[in-house]
Parts: structure tokens; sequence; C-alpha cells
């Protein structure tokens, strides 16, 4: 909470003190002294930092982010037709990222030291060296416009059909990926080496168990705790990647709307979707925190 | 095999070095002259790696692009140690006081944040260049180094001698620098080399959305952005600068993971 208000008081204070006027960017270079005045004071610009910022904040609190300079339509409306694009690939690229990062993770650490070990561990090596944008545009060229199995770009909204959807998806979410399916699977792979290293482990072996059923039964739930944290971690990296992912691949999501504000000096959009995405970050983490009192008892009662 | 990832990180990472040191006195052609008729120009023998659409020497631009890229980055991991360090070793030092407390709640603040996104923000609202580009880079790195920083301080306080060192009378200040910093020094050195290679890829990621180096400089990001319309027939124009980056960040971290181990057996232990 107090970082919520620490975080809005910064994103406010860059934006403010950043130069261009939104007033006279919107009118052009041409525009009179009393124009630009008349629409500072229909954007509320004319009123003092601080009673601003507040109108900004209390208006956020109750699901009103303000009307954009530029369009002139309410930005909740903006962020809730962007979010639709955004979010659903932040997840589907979470998701990809772990279904790789699990069985790789857990193969390399069975195999310690052997050939499979170090062939995983190399081509994690070069999964994090790889910009994703630069491999979002490899992925274009063969899948897009060679093989031709998907669009190059564009998103089909979901109204048209959610196969399509998810489909138009697809090479966005394994361009976003990619690194961090290569940083999952070494977290997950040091934290069950460590697991796997400890006493009740071996107490589970000596009881007979075999080694398949001592790491699913036993190492592979406490090897979550780092592993979860990450996961944490990397949504808002995922969040974040998808605004470069995004103008790769011309997706309407809420990348786009900040660039676009950005150019614009739609300030206020520029806030208010900076406001949501850190909201978001720092929401995720809180979950975080408490999944892991699911996953480890021992931390319930300090949750 | 260990040893083996530093020596070939090293090598990868010298390489670059060199390539972008050599541009300082020499490249194979002057990239300020275009030259339609020879654009898009795959790899041949007069163009080792061909050219662009303008006819400009592809290697030449990836050799004075790697320039761009390591001063970017080695400003941005500078920005982040000398100011991260120091905050750290401060905290530590003063554990559990107030400016401990203060420090590592900003630093919680800052990690809490989506970097790329507060870089975009920074870069597009102060405008675009290299310049905002380091900074931008650079703030997300303090916290990085600050929390190293503290956090191996904090175990080496209780090391006996720390003590004798203020029984001596030393000043905290004193002990900080004269004591603590040395014996964390190679910790920071491999983090700066995995922050460094960070470094290079949010660089490129910046370029690459034209927030970052400007154009005439070249930039490994600004000559992928400009290969995107033409990547379906001139594939080399994105898989080469695409490639610099990759064999640069891979030199990187494979370097900085052989160093850890080199320097310090026990911190592969825990970190692994």
């Amino acid at each position: 909470m107090v970082s919520l208000c620490l975080a809005s008081v910064i994103i406010f204070t860059i934006v403010e003190i950043a130069p261009g006027d939104p007033a006279s960017f919107m009118l052009g270079i041409n525009a009179q002294e009393d124009t630009i005045a008349a629409l500072r004071a229909e954007l509320g610009l004319d009123q003092d930092k601080l009673s601003r910022y507040f109108s900004w904040i209390s208006g956020m609190l109750q699901g009103d982010f303000g009307t954009s300079y530029t369009y002139r339509s309410p930005i909740s409306n903006m962020i809730a037709d962007r979010i639709w694009v955004s979010l659903p690939l932040a997840l589907y690229a979470l998701v990809i990222s772990t279904l790789i990062a699990f069985p790789a993770g857990i193969y390399a650490a069975t195999q310690r030291g052997k050939v499979g070990d170090v062939a995983v561990m190399g081509a994690t090596q070069f999964g994090i060296a790889i910009p994703n944008f630069w491999f979002a545009m490899i992925l274009v060229v063969i899948f897009a416009l060679k093989l031709r199995w998907f669009s190059a770009g564009g998103f089909v909204e979901w109204e048209n059909g959610i196969f399509q959807s998810i489909k138009s998806l697809t090479l966005p979410a394994i361009a976003l990926a990619l690194p961090q399916a290569s940083i999952l699977s070494r977290v997950m792979r040091s934290a069950l080496i460590e697991t796997l290293s400890e006493d009740y482990i071996r107490t589970a072996r000596a009881k007979g168990f075999g080694k398949r059923a001592v790491i699913w039964r036993h190492a592979l739930r406490n090897a979550l705790i780092p592993v979860l944290t990450i996961i944490g971690l990397q949504f808002s990296f995922l969040l974040a990647g998808a605004i470069i992912i995004e103008q790769v691949f011309f997706l309407p999501g809420l990348g786009r709307l900040v660039f676009q504000a950005i150019t614009q000096r739609d300030l206020i959009v520029v806030e208010s979707v900076v406001m949501l995405l850190v909201f978001a970050v720092i929401t995720v983490n809180f979950i975080v925190d408490i999944t892991y009192a699911i996953v480890d008892p021992r931390l319930r009662r300090r949750v | 095999m260990k040893n083996g990832s530093l020596i070939f990180g090293a090598l990868l990472s010298v390489l670059v070095i060199i390539a972008a040191g050599v541009s300082f006195v020499w490249v194979p052609f002057d990239i300020t002259q275009l030259s339609i008729p020879d654009k898009l120009q795959t790899p041949n023998k007069v163009h080792w790696l061909g050219t662009d659409h303008f006819g400009r020497d592809i290697l030449s631009m990836i050799m004075i692009g790697a320039r761009t890229s390591l001063a970017v980055a080695l400003l941005a991991v500078g920005i982040g140690f000398s100011i991260g360090v120091p905050l750290g070793l401060a905290a530590a030092a003063r554990k559990n006081s107030l400016i401990d407390e203060v420090i590592m709640r900003t630093n919680d603040l800052i990690f809490a944040f989506p970097s790329l996104v507060i870089a975009i923000l920074i870069t597009a609202l102060f405008g675009a260049g290299a310049m905002n580009a380091i900074i931008a880079i650079g703030i997300f790195n303090i916290p990085v180094f600050a929390r190293v920083s503290r956090g191996a301080a904090l175990s080496l306080w209780q090391k006996e001698f720390i003590l004798a060192a203020r029984v001596s009378g030393k000043t905290d200040f004193l002990i900080s620098a004269e004591h603590i910093l040395p014996n964390i020094a190679n910790l920071l050195i491999v983090q700066g080399t995995i922050q460094f290679s960070l470094g290079i890829l949010a660089e490129a990621g910046l370029s690459y959305v034209g927030l970052g180096t400007q154009p005439p400089i070249p930039s490994w990001g600004r000559m992928l952005a400009d290969a995107q319309t033409m990547v379906s027939f001139a594939p080399h124009l994105a898989i080469i600068p695409g490639t610099a980056i990759i064999v640069t960040v891979l030199g990187l971290n494979l370097m900085g993971d052989g160093l850890r181990d080199v320097l310090d057996p026990r911190v592969r232990k825990s970190r692994e």
C-alpha cells in the first residue's frame, strides 16, 4: 500500500517535470496564447500540481482514470479494450515459459553433470542472450512468411473466435516466453538440486522409494518456493516485455497505447497505464507471498 | 568444463571489445557514405557481412555499433555501481537504523517498477537518445548493486577482523572503504558482468523502439528496427545484428558465471 502511494507520486513527478506542454502540443505550433490557455483550463492543466495529483488518484481509486487529452474519451475504456490483448499475452507467455521450464529444469537436475544437463544449460544460456524482439522477427520470418502457419502481425478480436485470437497471440507469446523459460529452468534446476541434497530426501530414498517417486512426492514441492518467486517476478517482465513485442507484431495492447500516448504527449494516459502496470506487479508479488503459505505450511503463521 | 565457460565467455567478450576498439581507428568502409547501387548485398568478398538498404557496409556498422552498445551498458553499470555500492555499504554499516530502512525500502520500491516500462517512460518524455537511455538503465542498476553489497557486507560486519578494526578506532566509513569493499569486490565484479549484459539487451530494446541511440550513430537495436520491414527479402539484415547482440550477451554471461566459480566457490553453492 505504501509502495503504491510512493509509486504514484514518483510517476506523477516524472511526467510533470518532463518537458512539453500537452495543450500547446495538441494545438500545434501556430496556436494562439489564449486558445492554449483555454484548452489548458478545459483539461484541468491550470490547476496547481497538488490538486491535480489528488484528483488523478481519487479518480483512479473509483475506477475513473480521467479523460485522454487527445482522444477525449475515458481512459478506463481505452485501457479496458487494450488489456484484453496485453494480459492474455502475458499469461499465455507465462504458461509457455512454465511448461518449458518445469520439464527442462527437472530433467537437468536429475541428469546433473551429464550430457543432458550440459545440453539443457547450454540452451538456456542462449535463451537468455537472445533479445526477444529479435527472436520475434525470426519467428515471423519462419512461421508467418515462409511456412504461413501464423499471420505476421495484428490481432483477431476475441468476438471473432477465441481460437483465432489465441492463434494470433501464439508467436508473440513464444517470443516473450523464451528468455523467461530459460531463466526459470535454471532456477528450477538449482532449487531441485538443492533439495535433492537434503537429509529427508536421503531418508526417503533409504525407505525404499524410487528416485522418481522421491522427486515427485518430496523434492519438487520443496523446490517450488524459489521457483514461485521467480514466476512472480517474471510476470512484471512479461507485462513490460509485452510493450516491445506488441510493437513487433502490431498488437493493439497496452504497449501500443503507451507509445501512441507518449508521442502525442497524452500524459494522463501514460501516467495511468504505467500506474496500472505497477499496481499489477505489486499485486502479483503480494499473491506470490500468499502462495508461499500454501506451498510451505511452515510459513503459514507468519503470513 | 567450468573454466571452459570462463575462457569461452572471455573470448567472445574480447572479440567484441576488439571490434569496438578497432572501429575507432579503422573500419572496412566509411558508413557515412551512402551508396545506393551497392544496397542490400548479401555477404560477399568485398562486403564480408553484406550491405544495408543504403548500401552501407554492415561489418563496419556492427563494429561501430559495438562501441555504442558497450559504452551505453558500461556507463549504465557505472551509475548503478557508483551510487548503489556506497548506499549498500552505508545500509550495512548502520543495520536496522533509519538510513538502512529508507535505503532498503526505496530499493524495494524501484524493484517493484517494471524497469523497461519506466525506461521507456523516461526516454520518451525527456527525449530519445543515448544519454537518457544510459540514465534510465542506470537507475535500475542502483538497487541491484545496493542489495548485493549490503547483503555481502552484513555478513562481513560479524567477522573478527572487522571487530579488530573497530577496536583500533576506525570509523564505519573507513572500515567500509578499507576492509569491506575489497572483500566484496569479487562479488561486485560478477554482478557487474551480469548487469553489463542486461544493459546491452536493454539498450538494444530501447534503440529498437526508437528511444535509444539515435541515427546516424549505428546501434544494433536500430539496425534491427530498420531490418524489420526488409526481413522477408534480406534476412541477413536482421540475422547479423541479432547475432552480434547474442554473442556479446552470451560472452558476458558465460564470463560472469565462470568468474563466479573461480573467484568464490561458496557463492556458486548458495546461488546454484
